[in-house]
């Protein structure tokens, strides 16, 4: 008997000693190494191809797409460009609230940085190209306010050689009145619906085309390395280096990976896993009720540019369509994970802005309030006020550049 | 000299003891800390041999079921698997319907898309199409099989 005890508390000694030499650099075991090497922007795989978008990765639809990013003739007021919103010195963003284009939208404009990488765009996820998203403010009457036939006339009167490299002949818009299009502006819908079925379909090959530009142009900004990453860098390559990362910040990302089950969405390098989860933000009182992913799942299906309408130049499978989670009540007020890389730079948050600071996020994500519509994700974590404290210490340590030009230019950029 | 020893004996033993009671207590507390840390919902993930694409048995035993995923499984990627269904005896199952389901038990939350049987290819192999794991850690991979043996499911338990 004695001799049973005496070979168990052996045997727990050894395994004592194991885990003590498995905790391996910086405290950290072989398994929390692994995670750490797994949110590194160095493990950030190559851009998937857009198929469609066949001029996606052409340079010169790259560069005509640059200069349409920041031509503020597209718009109705002739003052807003898509730049307007996604500021380059702010990290593509605005840094307010509720996005100002030609009026005030619903929702807080998202950075673009590695949204490539991204099944579905917005808040509600109710774009599947990046092509697809960029043509929604041009057409929105709080955002650029314009119209498709009128950017089509921009093209034709700024950007016709360009274009024509790229695209191939323009049709001819001579009898297309300066604005028509499929939106809420009364004269501008019926000016659209008096053209023939052929004028309206010459205008919005334009008008997708606009789009297929940009996104090839915001398809190249992408994030530059942080400090979180130099310091997983030296953690798991095991080379001796200067400190990187506070004794508070990694207390912080202890946390982050840990108790407070932050991977449990933002994981991976860009710390997003795309999907759209109900955290229990509140609305904002003076909006509308905004269902999210709920409806933004079906405006997907049906939106006029996805990626089974005649305007995608996919040939093979919609997957991302094929097997959409569509009509389940988690959906409700479920929005977008955003990355959170930066997340420090640009306050404030949420899908409307509804929190001015880092520290009144992490006392939502503490408290994990009930959702106003729909059910919360989220558990109250029970952390202590200093320990909210270390893991934005930690958020602010995924600040970096952003940079236009690719991986390439992002890994040069460190 | 005989009693010296003993003596000698039972000290060790006594240092060891308590060396391994100390060493307990504190991977005890850690052990628990680290498990609250991972376990969200308080699911017990099941032992590593559990793990894997099989063979597999459903859970009447009326079929096994083997996954052969196209690429190695990687979080967030959409991804096709096969799956090869036959009965206890080793006979493929040509004619089953399968539906599936899945979820990473200790967050509570299920598939982010809806994956479904998109070809029967025969032999008892079915291609599997739309399934994407949002995130790594440990994801069950459900299929509900009605075929000629009856009805049954089978669990997966996959490590991403």
């Amino acid at each position: 008997m004695t001799n049973r005890i005496f070979a168990v508390a052996v045997l727990i000694l050894l395994a004592t000693i194991a885990t003590v030499t498995a905790s391996g650099r910086g405290g950290w075991t072989s398994a929390q190494l692994d995670q750490l090497r797994s949110m590194s922007l160095a493990e950030l795989e190559s851009l998937p191809q857009d198929p469609t978008n066949r001029v996606a990765d052409d340079p010169r639809a790259a560069d005509l797409g640059r200069r349409l990013f920041f031509d503020t003739r597209l718009s109705s007021n002739g003052r807003v460009a898509c730049s307007t919103c996604h500021q380059v010195d702010r990290g593509f963003q605005d840094g307010i609230a509720l996005a100002n284009g030609v009026g005030t939208t619903a929702r807080r404009t998202m950075p673009i940085a590695g949204v490539a990488r991204s099944p579905f765009l917005f808040w509600d996820g109710r774009k599947d190209s990046l092509w697809a998203q960029a043509l929604g403010p041009l057409e929105s009457a709080v955002e650029h306010g314009g119209t498709r036939a009128q950017y089509a006339h921009v093209i034709a009167d700024s950007y016709a050689r360009e274009y024509e490299q790229i695209f191939g002949a323009l049709p001819d818009l001579s009898q297309v009145p300066l604005s028509a299009g499929p939106v809420t502006d009364r004269e501008a819908a019926s000016a659209w619906n008096a053209l023939s079925s052929a004028q309206r379909h010459d205008v919005t090959r334009v008008f997708v085309n606009i789009g297929k530009a940009i996104a090839a142009y915001e398809r190249r900004i992408e994030f530059a390395p942080s400090r979180f990453d130099k310091y997983v860098d030296a953690v798991t390559s095991r080379q001796p280096s200067p400190i990187i990362l506070t004794d508070d910040e990694i207390a912080g990302l202890r946390l982050f990976i840990g108790r407070a089950n932050c991977t449990q969405c933002h994981s991976g390098p860009l710390l997003t896993s795309n999907e759209f989860h109900n955290t229990g933000v509140p609305p904002r009182p003076q909006l509308a009720i905004d269902h999210g992913r709920l409806t933004g799942a079906t405006a997907v299906l049906g939106d006029e540019f996805n990626c089974r309408s005649q305007w995608s130049d996919a040939r093979a499978r919609c997957s991302e369509l094929d097997f959409i989670v569509t009509g389940e009540h988690t959906l409700d007020r479920a929005y977008k994970v955003p990355s959170l890389r930066n997340v420090a730079e640009r306050p404030p948050y949420m899908d409307a802005g509804q929190f001015a600071t880092l520290a009144e996020v992490l006392d939502h994500y503490n408290r994990a309030p009930a959702a106003a519509t729909g059910h919360t994700e989220l558990r109250p974590l029970r952390l202590t006020p200093v320990e909210l404290r270390q893991i934005e210490a930690f958020l602010r340590t995924l600040s970096g550049s952003v940079v236009v030009g690719g991986p390439a230019a992002a890994r040069s950029a460190q | 000299m005989r009693d010296t020893q003993r003596i000698e004996k039972s000290m060790i033993r006594r240092t060891v003891l308590t060396l391994a009671t100390l060493a307990f207590a504190i991977s005890m507390t850690a052990c628990s800390h680290a498990m609250m840390m991972i376990h969200g919902t308080g699911a017990k993930r099941p032992a590593a041999s559990d793990f894997g694409l099989g063979p597999r048995s459903s859970a009447q035993g009326r079929y096994v079921a083997t996954l052969e995923p196209a690429k190695a499984l990687r979080p967030r990627q959409m991804q096709t698997v096969r799956v090869t269904v036959h009965d206890a005896e080793g006979r493929a199952i040509d004619d089953a319907q399968i539906t599936i389901d899945g979820g990473m038990p200790q967050h509570g939350h299920g598939l982010p898309t809806r994956p479904r049987v998109t070809q029967n290819l025969g032999d008892g192999v079915y291609e599997i199409e739309g399934v994407r794991f949002n995130m790594g850690g440990w994801w069950e991979f459900k299929l509900a099989i009605a075929g000629s043996r009856g009805a049954d499911t089978i669990t997966f338990n996959l490590d991403l």
